[in-house]
């Protein structure tokens, strides 16, 4: 469903991707792994038509997409940013209702506030917080309505950045079964980045590994104690030795 | 010696380019004036924040100002017996220059890093990247709305800054430097002409879409961390400044030059 093939992306003298090569089913969750700064971002930000690639091509569909209608090819996607990326001027509910209040998916506020509601009570926030403003909620709380919004439009593509990045463990259990949760039911194709290898093994059906600007391993997740890759080894197993360059 | 040139050239090279991303910039706002859909809430909030909260900032600078004016005019006027002219000279002086730049320079300052911040802070947090995802452009939603409300609502503020400002002057000639009041606002009425309102509207009109375009301009392209919030909130204030007092001279020199 979704192909990347041999995409490059820098940024001045830093060459963040050098050839990925990778491929994820409809339907499937497949979790990017790999040290900080390696262009996991930039990855799925490639994807969406954020970043566009220096070399490269990208295809949805088979459909390359440089050459898809912007917001038709927008409308299948929801993504949840690492730090939410919450409007800080809207209410809550605005906040996740904020395509179905827009646009080409616009629907009357009374019923996009329903929605809201329903996808608010999904991730498990009552009603008491559609109206407030994101700042006054904790941060497991914004990313709650952080995922409630990438999941209103029932999109058919989810990207999670760093889903539990700054939450306790609990929380971050949490947010891992709501998504693995969400992507179950409504048969979304989802690509995840994460560090947290707890996260790694609730979300995932396939994970990749991105090292030094090239997919270093991909499979699937049962094969990933077994793949005899040191890179991926160290990195799971947390080690500081390896081939990997640890900063001390 | 050829260092030196080279690092002239540099720099007159980097100017040429930023101008010239302005000029992309602002022509890619003025393009979504044409192209739906328009987001009128949006606009309707920009209206409110920038209009009406600036009244209070605009209306004292403008009373001060007028005041200071016809204090000034006054003994100025006295070296030469001319102490009369203080109502024509004050008029005259806010409607044409002071009112217009005044309340221009007031809402660079009160506006423009405003506006910068906050566009900033949205790129910084995902804000704008969050937009684009929900199929969003950020230049519809962030930028023309800004830029269309302080170019409509500025006149106005214009027009309120040159009305106190003129009524600070009254205030200060009939209070204490001893003129008669309706012949005070005789003269004012009678020596203004309709160019000079026209010019003072079209310069406030003009203000207001340098002072939104800069905070928006800088806010999109704001680097990242706290300190490219706060390097994109100066730049967008200086370069409004310095952008709304050049506008000035060529609007003056294409309404009054002989």
């Amino acid at each position: 469903m979704i192909k990347l093939s041999n995409v490059h992306k820098s940024f001045g003298p830093n060459a963040v991707l050098r050839g990925v090569n990778l491929s994820v089913d409809r339907g499937t969750s497949l979790v990017v792994i790999g040290g900080s700064g390696t262009g996991k971002s930039i990855l799925i930000k490639s994807i969406l038509g954020l970043v566009t690639p220096d070399v490269g091509t990208i295809t949805v569909d088979g459909q390359d997409i440089t050459r898809t209608d912007r917001d038709a090819f927008l409308a299948r996607f929801g993504m949840l940013f690492q730090g939410a990326a919450l409007f800080d001027s809207l209410p809550v509910w605005q906040n996740v209702a904020f395509r179905l209040l827009r646009g080409s998916l616009k629907k009357p506020a009374e019923e996009a506030r329903a929605i809201a509601l329903e996808k608010l009570r999904r991730v498990g926030l009552g009603t008491d917080v559609a109206d407030r403003l994101p700042a006054e909620l904790s941060g497991g709380m914004q990313k709650r309505v952080g995922l409630a919004r990438a999941i209103a439009a029932e999109p058919e593509i989810i990207f999670f950045d760093e889903p539990t990045t700054g939450l306790d463990p609990i929380m971050a259990g949490v947010i891992n079964d709501l998504i693995r949760e969400i992507v179950t039911e409504i048969g979304a194709t989802a690509i995840t980045i994460t560090h947290d290898m707890t996260s790694v093994r609730a979300i995932a059906d396939t994970v990749a590994m991105l090292h030094a600007g090239k997919i270093r391993w991909n499979g699937p997740v049962g094969d990933l104690d077994t793949s005899n890759d040191p890179y991926v080894d160290q990195f799971i197993h947390g080690r500081a030795e390896g081939p990997i360059e640890a900063v001390r | 010696m050829r260092a030196g040139l080279a690092s002239i050239g540099a720099a007159v090279l980097g100017f040429l380019a930023a101008i010239g991303r302005v000029a992309t910039f602002t022509a890619e706002t003025i393009s979504h004036l044409v192209r739906p859909p328009f987001y009128g809430r949006e606009f309707a909030t920009a209206l409110v924040q920038i209009g009406f909260f600036s009244l209070p900032v605009v209306g004292l600078t403008a009373l001060f100002t007028g005041g200071a004016l016809a204090l000034q005019i006054y003994s100025g006027g006295a070296r030469f017996n001319a102490e009369a002219v203080v109502p024509q000279i004050v008029a005259i002086g806010m409607v044409r220059e002071l009112g217009p730049v005044l309340v221009g320079l007031m809402i660079a300052a009160r506006v423009t890093s405003s506006i910068a911040a906050e566009i900033a802070t949205m790129k910084v947090t995902e804000q704008i990247d969050a937009l684009v995802t929900l199929s969003t452009n950020p230049m519809k939603y962030l930028t023309l709305p800004r830029v269309l409300a302080a170019t409509l609502v500025m006149p106005v503020l214009v027009a309120v800054g040159d009305t106190i400002g003129i009524y600070g002057g009254f205030l200060v000639s009939t209070e204490r430097l001893g003129f008669n009041a309706a012949a005070y606002l005789q003269n004012t009425a009678d020596f203004l002409t309709r160019i000079d309102i026209i010019s003072s509207l079209v310069k406030g009109a003009v203000f207001g879409f340098i002072a939104a375009l800069m905070g928006c301009y800088y806010g999109m392209n704001s680097d990242r961390g706290a300190m490219g919030v706060g390097r994109a909130t100066k730049s967008s204030v200086v370069a409004a400044a310095i952008a709304i007092l050049a506008a000035n001279f060529i609007l003056t020199e294409a309404f009054f030059s002989a």
